[in-house]
């Protein structure tokens, strides 16, 4: 019972890490590598305001996602749409962007390595405990996980209810045909993406609330969103979710029976099971 | 063999015959920074071997260096001789590149980059836990080999990895990898089993990987899961080799040279500054190199031979 309930809690905001990835690589057909190091940065903003100046992360949050909305956006303009139009193929524009995507990641952990030092860092927010069915759990969590099933409600509600979501959903599933129909697929890429990168760095303020970060962490949570977003099936956004939370469980699950340095094995011998099994994502259908 | 083969073949030798003379100058930071050069040009041009023609990035040199470096330490601990563990480290290579092939190169490219990107550090926290379980630390390598003893076996290598290379480009294989990276839906067409064919090269580059890190590991003398899987070394290998240009099988060479210098030189004077290196060179291999310096050298060479045909 206890390892249900945490690793659903740790599943939700992993929910939304993957989320924010599945916007970039889903719609904006861009494979960012970078990611997470725009979840740490959003980390960094939460710890920096709660020491100077205690300020909430949950209020944090407002500042950090039109921040990162900006530089994302500002980044697919500027560095990724050349590459999208230079390339000749799918393929090509893959490895393109990820070499790009990967020169970005580190950058940024120069970056951040210089600005705050190669140290851990954590601070105490709304640790207290709370009783859920009998069992003592970390308040900061739950919150976390609250927000978190919010926000990806919200862009659920979004994609699924709105017309821009809708052109969205469009392009998700067939980038050429959406031009078709007077869909302005450069401008909602460039939107896809820079959203995909603000909801990714408000997980990251939330992730801060309980987790200790460093400058280099990011990587593990690129990959960790990744294996979500590939199991849950590229541009699939209920997929996604049942694919974060089966994570959250998993890694629960290996954490407290096995070993807790063992969590990347466990991810990845889901994720070998699903490209053996299921390559197309859990809800996926077969394309020919 | 065409005389053009036979000329390429003996440049190639005085080449190798000269840079085998370099521990005889007596000089310790030469040979380090020898090593050090002989060991990427080994990896890089393994590397490019595979990703040169398919586009496949693989980010598993770390993983299959590390394999190989810790088979010859436990090799060596458990009473087997140093040119024992070579082989085993070669075939265990190959066997983990091929299990890692059959997963995921079925699939389009992305998989594999994810999939090899987290390998190192799999296979590191795997190492770790049983480590841990069985109340191990780290392992001393202790052998009589010296420095230079590991730069003539990495020439020897790097020997035979270039003449794997030709051979491969000859074959119908390498023709069948040309195909699959042009376009791998025409290969498909025309017959050629695509899966097995990026399988069967990616093997060879990880078999080639595991021997270099089994060379290795009596540098290191001391080893634990830190420094054997490294993922830096992974991102170093692809950098070069993608600098130099991985359309030529001297490509990758170009490459490793100047960028292991420029490396040495910032990681003495700047240590902190590295990961900003690293980050700024992908972007210059995107933006201003997408074919390497080979690809600037042949752009160059064509312009002025234009530029006599008119004159």
């Amino acid at each position: 019972m206890d390892i249900l309930i945490t690793g659903l809690l740790l599943g939700g905001t992993y929910a939304l890490i993957a989320m924010g990835l599945n916007l970039q690589y889903g719609i904006a057909r861009i494979m960012n590598l970078a990611n997470g190091e725009f979840l740490v940065a959003g980390g960094f903003a939460a710890f920096w305001f709660y020491t100077a100046g205690q300020v909430s992360p949950l209020l944090t949050i407002f500042i950090v996602a039109p921040l990162a909305f900006a530089l994302n956006w500002l980044i697919y303009v500027v560095m990724l749409r050349p590459l999208v139009r230079r390339a000749k193929s799918r393929g090509q524009l893959e490895v393109d962007a990820i070499l790009t995507t990967f020169g970005l990641s580190f950058l940024s952990v120069g970056v951040m390595l210089a600005l705050f030092g190669g140290d851990y860092f954590s601070y105490s927010y709304l640790a207290r405990p709370v009783q859920i069915l009998g069992d003592t759990f970390a308040l900061n969590r739950l919150t976390a996980a609250v927000a978190a099933v919010l926000i990806c409600g919200g862009l659920w509600l979004w994609l699924n209810r709105s017309r821009a979501g809708m052109s969205i959903r469009a392009i998700a599933v067939a980038p050429d045909s959406a031009r078709l129909v007077g869909i302005d697929v450069p401008r909602l890429s460039a939107l896809a993406f820079a959203l995909g990168g603000a909801v990714t760095a408000v997980g990251g303020s939330l992730i801060s609330t309980f987790l200790t970060l460093d400058a280099s962490t990011g990587v593990l949570f690129t990959l960790k969103a990744l294996v979500i977003v590939i199991m849950g099936g590229v541009g699939d956004v209920r997929g996604t979710i049942v694919a974060a939370l089966m994570l959250g469980l998993l890694e629960t699950f290996v954490a407290t029976v096995i070993d807790p340095g063992l969590t990347l094995a466990a991810a990845y011998l889901m994720f070998v099971l699903i490209l053996l099994f299921r390559p197309q994502g859990l809800f996926g259908r077969k394309t020919a | 063999m065409s005389a053009r083969d036979w000329q390429g073949l003996s440049i190639s030798a005085v080449l190798l015959a000269l840079a085998a003379c370099l521990p005889l100058l007596g000089d310790d930071y030469y040979l380090t920074i020898g090593v050090t050069i002989a060991m990427y040009t080994v990896l890089a041009t393994s590397w490019a071997l595979f990703s040169g023609p398919t586009h496949y990035i693989s980010l598993a040199t770390a993983a299959f260096f590390g394999l190989g470096t810790y088979c010859t330490a436990l090799g060596i601990e458990n009473g087997l001789s140093y040119w024992m563990t070579l082989p085993i480290a070669a075939v265990l290579g190959a066997l983990v590149a091929g299990l890692v092939g059959i997963a995921t190169l079925r699939l389009s490219g992305v998989y594999f980059v994810i999939f090899t990107l987290g390998l190192s550090e799999l296979v590191r926290q795997i190492v770790t836990w049983a480590q841990n379980v069985s109340g191990q630390k780290g392992l001393y390598v202790l052998t009589e080999i010296t420095e230079a003893h590991i730069y003539w076996q990495l020439l020897g290598l790097g020997a035979l990895v270039y003449l794997a290379g030709w051979a491969i480009g000859r074959s119908r294989l390498g023709f069948a990898l040309r195909i699959i990276g042009d376009d791998e839906e025409v290969a498909r067409h025309s017959g050629i089993n695509t899966a097995r064919a990026k399988v069967l090269l990616f093997m060879v580059s990880g078999a080639t990987a595991s021997v270099v890190g089994g060379m290795l590991a009596p540098r290191y003398i001391y080893i634990e899961p830190s420094t054997a899987f490294t993922p830096m070394l992974s991102f170093l290998v692809v950098i070069m080799a993608l600098l130099g240009g991985v359309g030529r099988l001297w490509g990758p060479i170009v490459g490793v040279i100047p960028f292991t210098l420029l490396w040495e030189a910032i990681s003495a004077s700047f240590p902190n500054q590295t990961t900003l290196l690293l980050g700024f060179s992908f972007l210059v291999i995107v933006y201003l190199l997408p074919r390497g310096f080979v690809g600037l050298l042949e752009g160059l060479r064509r312009r002025v031979l234009q530029r006599e045909a008119y004159a």
